[in-house]
């Protein structure tokens, strides 16, 4: 087993569908530590990006490559969707269903699902169904069933977009926790606030293209493109 | 109307009698439907799982004519399965037909299809519900499809009650490969086309009553153990 499936190169990859190129051709290397936002307008490909980071997404052309072997790949990866997909489970369940599926012994599988309940405010709702939490219990739900597994990278597609500001912090703080231990986390936002607040590096993104891959810092106060530049001061990018 | 009254008190009297012969009739209808449903049930609900996930060649064709299936005449499937089964037949050498085995095997030709049918519509609506994330997950082809059956059971549930109830009813299939013999393959269904026959109007409405009360009831009973619209919103 590798200590990590890190760093993930990009090389000439593209995804078309029905003759349109939705994202590419991308060349990026990502590194072994960081919390990189991906950021762009709508429909600019952040979504389609992230997925062909994962590998859920098929290539037209070019490589995506990991660090590590296939079979171990998937694993150490995990990826929380903009909507988040809750089981029709109980907490418990939907924080157990990962590591049931690593053959991890049920007592062990629910202490941790105990743990991680604890960690984001959702002990006293163990036993309900996941399907009646609100957006934000969700969205804490999902990020947590993600990182149970201990993943070296983890996917978020703007996981905060329908959520108010106090359970934006609460994501936030959660985020900044995994990242704080160690795991490489890939986040698209529209929020520039959560851009500045959280990233180490941004990736700009505009019609498919990667114009901007660079440090936050650099990014915000000194953006490189003409296009980032724009987006920053909140023009509107055809 | 008259008729209503006295088959609505032929049923009363029957029950109230506990006639030996409704109880052993009635029986055995129980055990040829429920055997049958738990056989289909096992090939159908893994079946419309698998049409579900799964995306092989001529899959489209498959679930076309899984769902033309639905409409299976039963008085053909009989006939088929009395061939199958009779002396001259593949199988004759097995001595099945005119007993209950035959009889199950035909219910479970004819309910296979409408559940599977109905299992595939419902998980493959979960299965777009699921689909990033157990893909996200890395699962396998077989911890998907259990996945699906696990959580989608309740819609599972009501594929399988609906074979239960075109089971129940059924008479063309287990007339033929049956026989209604008494004491023997005789069930509510074919007793009381016996009794429609033979002019006795009156009974064969108090068996059809029982028959009626039969389904409701073990619709009632399957309910109440998977406690369906008990908890949560599902």
């Amino acid at each position: 087993m590798v200590k990590t499936i890190l760093p993930l190169e990009i090389s000439n990859a593209s995804v078309r569908r029905r003759g349109k190129t939705l994202v590419g051709p991308v060349d990026l290397i990502l590194a072994e530590k960081g919390f990189t936002t991906v950021i762009g307008p709508n429909g600019a490909g952040k979504t389609t990006l992230l997925r062909m980071m994962h590998g859920i997404e098929r290539l037209s052309q070019g490589t995506v490559t990991w660090h590590g072997p296939n079979a171990e790949v998937r694993g150490r990866q995990a990826f929380v969707f903009q909507s988040p997909i809750m089981m029709r489970r109980s907490v418990r369940d939907n924080l157990t269903y990962p590591l049931t599926l690593g053959k991890t012994p049920k007592t062990e599988a629910r202490q941790q699902a105990e743990d991680w309940a604890e960690r984001i405010n959702l002990k006293s709702a163990l036993n309900r169904k996941a399907t009646v939490l609100s957006g934000g219990e969700r969205q804490k739900l999902a990020i947590a069933r993600a990182l149970i597994r201990k993943p070296d990278i983890l996917f978020l597609d703007e996981p905060c977009s329908h959520l108010d500001g106090r359970a934006t912090r609460e994501i936030e703080e959660l985020l900044q926790g995994a990242h704080e231990k160690g795991i490489r986390i890939i986040m698209s936002t529209h929020d520039m606030g959560q851009a500045k607040r959280l990233a180490s590096e941004v990736v700009f993104i505009l019609k498919g293209r990667i114009h901007e891959f660079s440090p936050a810092d650099a990014f915000f106060d000194t953006p490189g493109t003409n296009e980032a530049k724009a987006f920053l001061s909140g023009d509107i990018l055809e | 109307m008259t008729e209503l009254f006295e088959g609505l008190k032929a049923a009363f009297l029957l029950l109230v009698r506990l006639d030996a012969d409704l109880v052993e009739i009635t029986l055995r209808s129980l055990q040829v439907t429920l055997s049958a449903l738990v056989i289909a049930s096992a090939i159908a609900l893994p079946l419309g799982a698998i049409l579900a996930v799964r995306r092989f060649r001529f899959r489209r064709a498959t679930i076309a004519v899984l769902n033309a299936l639905m409409g299976l005449p039963p008085v053909v499937v009989g006939l088929c399965v009395y061939v199958m089964f009779s002396r001259s037949g593949p199988f004759g050498v097995l001595g099945l037909l005119f007993t209950p085995t035959a009889m199950i095997i035909a219910q479970v030709i004819i309910i296979v299809p409408l559940i599977a049918s109905i299992a595939h519509q419902s998980l493959r609506d979960l299965w777009a519900e699921y689909h990033d994330l157990l893909i996200s997950l890395n699962t396998t082809q077989r911890q998907r499809i259990a996945t699906l059956l696990w959580d989608g059971r309740r819609a599972l549930l009501t594929a399988s009650l609906a074979g239960f109830g075109r089971a129940i009813g059924e008479v063309g299939a287990i007339m033929v490969v049956g026989g209604n013999i008494d004491h023997a393959t005789r069930v509510l269904t074919t007793a009381i086309a016996l009794e429609t026959g033979k002019g006795n109007f009156a009974l064969a409405l108090g068996l059809g009553f029982i028959l009626i009360a039969l389904a409701i009831a073990v619709n009632f009973a399957i309910h109440w153990l998977t406690r369906t619209e008990v908890e949560g919103r599902w």
